[in-house]
């Protein structure tokens, strides 16, 4: 085995922690989508509906995200606009 | 009151039906009179692991319709004092389950039994939300593997909130990790998750692990549930699994490498 080899066997993490720390990030990230109120996605509904009162938008150019810390909680709305084509 | 405990897991060949079998059965030989429901409506198997396939004459579905008593439905386990069996039925569609059935029979059973053991279907359609809805307590089955673990966190917001004690503001279902087919030579070659990884991942207290076992294979070839094995560590480890279910200490057993003797390393064994 050659010295590269061995800086290289060293720094290949196994594939058991590989699996962890993928299922962590899932996992948390499944686990906030399923704690966020169930209003939550009528409310993305309506939300939509008013901006489309004034600009043509398509539902995956809203995105509304709801995140909680220690005292409060912080409702992201991000819109996409279309580009302007005068 | 009974108390009912729901196996679950949300993928399937995890080892649920096998869990269901193994755990009843070792309920029933501490003395206490428990019955085991089939929840898997139109894949019926826990009459085969339980070696009763060929007594079964009415089913779960039979006594939801009326259509037979709950005691021409049971079937009594031949090897095993206080111990039943409610089959699945093996023709009808998953509708036939309906919450007001399965709570009716699930009263009915609370008047004699003591455990209730319900054998989740997989997935989370019906017969698995059934399956779960009226639980006190889930053994939610995992191997140690990344569709398994996710799923079990999947079931695990399920029981948090469709279930009938979470609707009603009751107290939260006790929940608890069953890890199968654990392979502790493969964790410490780093090809396999650790009980310590999907304990911290999953954050729910661990009720047992059972090793991968060709005993389970045999004991499912045989129709004698594994826990019958004694011989067996898997048989073994479902024994303490049931007894810490029961509230006793038990410490973890197979959980570590076997240590090879001198000769056997050196034979390369």
């Amino acid at each position: 085995m050659g010295i590269f080899d061995y800086f290289k066997s060293k720094s290949e993490p196994s594939s058991a922690s590989v699996a962890k720390d993928r299922l962590q990030i899932i996992v948390a990230h499944e686990r906030s989508r399923r704690t966020q109120p169930d209003y939550l996605e009528q409310m993305q509904q309506e939300i939509i509906a008013v901006i489309r009162k004034y600009v043509q938008v398509d539902n995956e150019h809203v995105q509304i995200q709801l995140e909680d810390t220690d005292d409060c909680s912080v409702l992201e709305l991000n819109v996409t606009l279309p580009e302007k084509n005068d | 009151m009974a108390k009912i405990i729901v196996v679950t897991s949300g993928k399937g060949g995890v080892g649920k039906t096998t869990s269901s079998a193994a755990i009843g059965t070792g309920l029933a030989l501490k003395g206490h009179k428990t019955v085991i429901i089939d929840f898997d409506v139109g894949l019926r198997n826990l009459d085969l692991i339980m070696g009763c396939e060929r007594r079964v004459v009415y089913d779960f579905v039979n006594v939801i319709n009326k259509e037979a008593t709950l005691s021409q439905a049971l079937i009594k386990d031949k090897r095993t004092k206080d111990l039943f069996l409610l089959p699945a039925s093996q023709t009808r569609d998953k509708d036939a389950l309906t919450t007001e059935g399965v709570e009716a029979v699930l009263n009915e059973l609370s008047k004699d039994f003591e455990y209730i053991v319900c054998d989740s279907p997989a997935g989370i359609e019906k017969g698995a939300q059934m399956a779960l809805y009226f639980a006190d307590v889930a053994i939610v089955t995992t191997n140690p593997e990344v569709s398994s673990v996710r799923d079990s966190d999947r079931i695990l917001g399920i029981l948090q909130s469709k279930s009938r004690r979470a609707e009603q503001g009751l107290p939260p279902i006790e929940e608890h990790l069953l890890v199968t087919r654990y392979n502790p030579d493969r964790v410490s070659e780093g090809e396999m998750l650790s009980v310590a990884d999907v304990e911290e991942i999953l954050a729910i207290p661990l009720l047992g692990v059972i090793p991968e076992s060709e005993a389970v294979l045999k004991a499912s070839n045989q129709g004698a549930p594994v826990i019958l094995d004694v011989q067996a560590e898997a048989g073994q480890a479902y024994s303490d699994a049931v007894d810490r279910l029961l509230g006793e200490e038990r410490p973890l057993r197979f959980t570590d490498i076997q240590k090879k003797g001198f000769f056997k390393r050196l034979l390369g064994g």
